[in-house]
């Protein structure tokens, strides 16, 4: 037998909470979330560092607590949720296929699926990093969980390899517990992560950021002994001679997110490449019509802040679908990432309102200081905006008026003046 | 009279696919069993590390012990893994010939299996392969079809017959190291790291060890060349690039590498060979992953390398008598050599159990076979492979299957609790790892570690600190936060 909703969404972390909220208080009443999870706030749960709600709340709250928010709201306003519930498929008709150990394996149809799965961790796999398999390898996100929420430590001595956020945060955290954190190691020329959080994990605490390093073998035959660390050249090739080694048990990975699309695939959802998220247009729905996707499942974020404000905007496009007011799809524009820009959510902008302001998430591909962020139509600048600096750890967006465009597909470039 | 619990009529030394695959077929006899090994669990040497492949047997030299064994093994195997409950899959193989040399090579292959008595083989055009495998080359002109071939769980194969052996009553002693043998009127007493065994007969599987074992016993008259092959493993999404098992024309140092698609679906390519540095090492190397995807990409372009989900490096055991060592010893009667099982090892491993069950029965003056043995075991299909009504019967039925554990293989805790209680169950991460596929997938462990690790903590009565990932000394956890 199947379920009838109106919207249900996948994933209750930040972004599946944030949706939730907003389409529950535009009217619609039935609207389930579902979690794989034995409680709602994914990820937030075990992000017990300070930083977020600065945009949303204009407070600095810690990971739960900014989770916690939202799950009030969710209680006061009666949302239906299941929890230990992981969806296993969804179609194109968004059917969702679920099984839990309390209701067994049940098939809901929803008018609106919005996707919030999130995103996993690039495993060391992934990497080709050679050498032997020990253990004492995690990923940032996995030993996180191991230290704040099962109250383990992964090791006594550690390397961790990549900037992104989620291992600086380690490298404080594991200090913190005295283990000793030995370099941070990272590939590119420019940090992957946030600035604060290279001054307040890093710097703080004298641990070396290392830029243009990449670790090159892995050693230890039963547990991590030691790994080789080595400078890259400019195409990321280890130099010869600039090989260290590092005595260490324990080797964390920060090396990038990938947003958790298998599901979206399976119903079809085009996958953009670059983001490695769902392509979508201006009202973040996918190329499936109905399904709409939001947070580190479309792109990954560095804020949790972006991420529920971006629920939001999909939520309010699922209810407007839901009322029977989205609009007829007509042309569709293209919107290209060009010079100097990584990527832009969206990618697609389908037939808009007059007024309408088309709000484009990008990143850079490099570090810019003092640039322009140019909107180009058949080699027309229709829009401009000055950036003091643009670094590709931070997203940044732009919104340029519809009417600028004059339906022709544009392409967004960075330049340096 | 109450039987010495360390005293045994057969010995098995090594709890690889080789030594399973025989303890099970011993089992089937009335005899006393013990099996050793000097890892935490079974398939932790080469049979956890290798291509998985049942090859056709075209290539071995007619006459030869490993052209015999690969011809009947390969017949018997799908046999042996519909018992076990294993997966396997005939699929087929291709050898490609990229020009006039290599088709020298493949008529030379085919004469060769033609002359072994090999069936199903047969040399097709290039377009002709390309219609079948649309992934290949346009430079492929030829290639060498062999329609017996096949793709096995290699690792399963050996974790379902050593659990068929202690079913049927064999002894199975995990990290238990031979440290030394002596023979005397009754048969051999063993020392080992864990107190002495007497047996009647002693049956040598330990890998790239048994030279070694060999030696112990007196009759050294073999070594034993560790030859590491390094593979590339990727996501299941990738595993339909390739139905057949893909060969590039054999060197002088093996099958070359190959393109496949693994039986549980990933596309494998691998291995290269070279000599490794020691027996136990089992690194990989920027310069080999790097040699074997630009080898495999000469036979298929479309392989991708941001795909790759892990790298894994096996050992090959090459004897420097260029065949299986299979017998009992000369100098040392009751002393039983299955050594130098390189490729095709696994291949053969069925039909080489058979025969030295059937020697060692000799041996022993003739074993009776036991009333009661069984010859296979129970298993279920993995949740993932169940259709949506045998998902909803099986979580109706035990409500843990509707507990996922690894979101990315769909495994399940019931599956996880299971492949710990089942007969030499797992121990260890690796050991769940290998019998559900939980942490195969793309993301390699990354979300299921955690629960896995508590699971098997609560299972084994042990606190989390002490899981181990695979042997002693890999535990994955130091202990708790500061208090």
């Amino acid at each position: 037998m199947i379920e009838k909703r109106s919207i249900i969404i996948i994933g209750a972390g930040p972004a599946g909470l944030a949706a939730a909220v907003k389409a529950r208080k535009s009217g619609v009443d039935d609207v389930l979330l579902i979690e794989r999870d034995n409680q709602l706030g994914g990820i937030l749960k075990q992000c017990i560092h300070n930083g977020f709600g600065l945009h949303v709340f204009k407070e600095e709250l810690t990971g739960p607590e900014f989770a916690l928010r939202y799950i009030r709201k969710v209680h006061e306003l009666g949302i239906d949720y299941k929890l230990d519930t992981m969806v296993i498929s969804i179609d194109k008709n968004r059917n969702i296929t679920t099984v839990g150990p309390e209701d067994g394996l049940r098939i809901y149809n929803a008018d609106a699926i919005i996707l919030a799965m999130g995103c996993r961790e690039r495993p060391r796999g992934a990497l080709r990093i050679p050498g032997t398999n020990p253990s004492g390898i995690f990923s940032a996100g996995t030993a996180q969980r191991f230290v704040n929420i099962e109250g383990m430590k992964p090791g006594k001595t550690a390397v961790i390899l990549g900037s992104g956020d989620i291992g600086l945060i380690m490298a404080r955290r594991m200090t913190l517990e005295g283990m000793k954190v030995k370099a941070v190691c990272e590939i590119m020329p420019h940090p992957g992560g946030l600035t604060r959080n290279i001054v307040q994990c890093l710097d703080d605490y004298d641990i070396p950021l290392k830029l243009s390093h990449t670790v090159t073998q892995i050693h230890g035959r039963k547990r991590l002994e030691g790994v080789t660390i080595a400078e890259v050249d400019e195409s990321f090739k280890p130099k010869k001679g600039t090989e260290k080694y590092i005595k260490c048990d324990t080797l964390l990975l920060s090396v990038g997110l990938i947003p958790e699309n298998e599901l979206s695939e399976e119903a079809g959802v085009l996958i953009d490449p670059l983001t490695k998220g769902a392509v979508v247009n201006q009202n973040l729905e996918t190329s499936v019509e109905g399904i709409y996707a939001c947070g580190n499942v479309l792109h990954v974020h560095d804020l949790v802040d972006y991420v529920a404000l971006e629920a939001e905007r999909a939520a309010k496009s699922a209810v407007r679908r839901i009322k029977g007011k989205s609009k007829k799809k007509s042309k569709r524009l293209m919107v290209e990432a060009g010079k100097g820009i990584r990527y832009t959510v969206p990618q697609i902008i389908d037939k808009t309102d007059k007024d309408e302001k088309i709000k484009i998430y990008f990143r850079s591909s490099s570090i810019l200081k003092s640039a322009r962020v140019n909107a180009v139509c058949k080699d027309k600048i229709v829009y401009s905006k000055k950036f003091r600096r643009l670094v590709p750890a931070e997203m940044e967006y732009i919104n340029i008026p519809a009417e600028d465009m004059k339906g022709r597909n544009i392409r967004i470039e960075a330049v340096a003046k | 009279m109450e039987k010495d619990k360390n005293n045994y009529d057969i010995l098995i030394i090594g709890a690889g696919v080789v030594g399973g695959l025989i303890a099970r077929s011993l089992s089937f006899y009335d005899a006393s069993i013990c099996m050793v090994d000097k890892h935490i669990d079974a398939a932790m040497g080469a049979s956890g590390a290798n291509s998985g492949i049942v090859h056709g047997g075209y290539d071995a030299k007619p006459g030869s012990l490993k052209a015999k064994f690969n011809i009947l093994g390969t017949a018997m195997m799908e046999e042996t893994c519909r018992l076990l409950g294993v997966p396997y899959k005939n699929t087929g193989s291709f050898v490609l010939a990229f020009g006039p040399d290599d088709e020298k090579e493949l008529d030379r292959l085919y004469r060769n299996g033609i002359a072994g008595g090999i069936e199903g083989l047969e040399i097709i055009d290039g377009d002709i392969a390309r219609e079948m495998e649309p992934a290949l080359n346009p430079t492929v002109t030829k290639a060498l079809h062999s329609k017996t071939a096949g793709v096995v769980s290699p690792y399963k194969l050996n974790i379902s017959s050593v659990e068929n052996a202690v079913i049927n009553g064999v002894e199975f002693r995990r990290e238990t190291t031979v440290t030394g043998i002596v023979r005397n009127e009754d048969g051999f007493v063993v020392d080992t790291d864990r107190g002495m065994i007497k047996t009647r007969v002693i049956i040598n599987c330990a890998g790239i060890y048994a030279d070694e074992i060999a030696q112990m016993a007196g009759d050294g008259f073999f070594s034993l060349t560790p030859r590491k092959g390094e593979y590339l493993l990727m996501d299941r999404s990738e595993g339909g690039l390739v139905e057949r098992v893909i060969f590039q024309p054999p060197s002088d140092k093996g099958k070359g590498v190959l393109v496949m698609s693994t039986v549980d679906g990933n596309l494998l390519i691998g291995p290269d060979a070279n000599i490794a540095e020691s027996k136990d090492d089992h690194s990989t190397h920027a310069s080999s992953l790097d040699y074997v995807y630009k080898t495999a990409l000469k036979s298929c372009s479309g392989i991708r390398l941001d795909k790759v989900i892990t790298s894994f490096a096996g050992l090959r055991a090459t004897p420097d008598t260029g065949d299986f060592i299979i017998g009992e010893s000369e100098k040392v009667p009751g002393f039983y050599n299955v050594a130098g099982i390189e490729s095709p090892g696994l291949s053969s491993a069925p039909a080489i159990a058979e025969h030295v069950a059937g020697e060692i029965s000799c041996i022993l003056g003739g074993l009776k076979i036991k009333p009661d043995f069984v010859q296979g075991i129970e298993t279920h299909e993995y949740f993932r492979d169940m259709t949506v009504d045998e998902k909803k019967v099986a979580i109706d039925e035990n409500p843990s299957h509707g507990k996922i554990v690894c979101r990315c293989e769909n495994v399940t805790e019931a599956e996880v609790l299971e492949s710990i209680r089942r007969p030499a169950g797992a121990r260890t991460v690796d050991g769940v790892k290998r019998r559900t596929r939980a942490g195969m997938g793309r993301c390699q462990g990354g979300f299921c570690l955690p629960t896995v690790i508590e699971i098997l903590s609560r299972e084994l009565g042990l606190p989390k600190e002490e899981i181990l990932k695979g042997d002693r000394g890999s535990n994955i956890l130091t202990g708790r936060n500061r208090g």
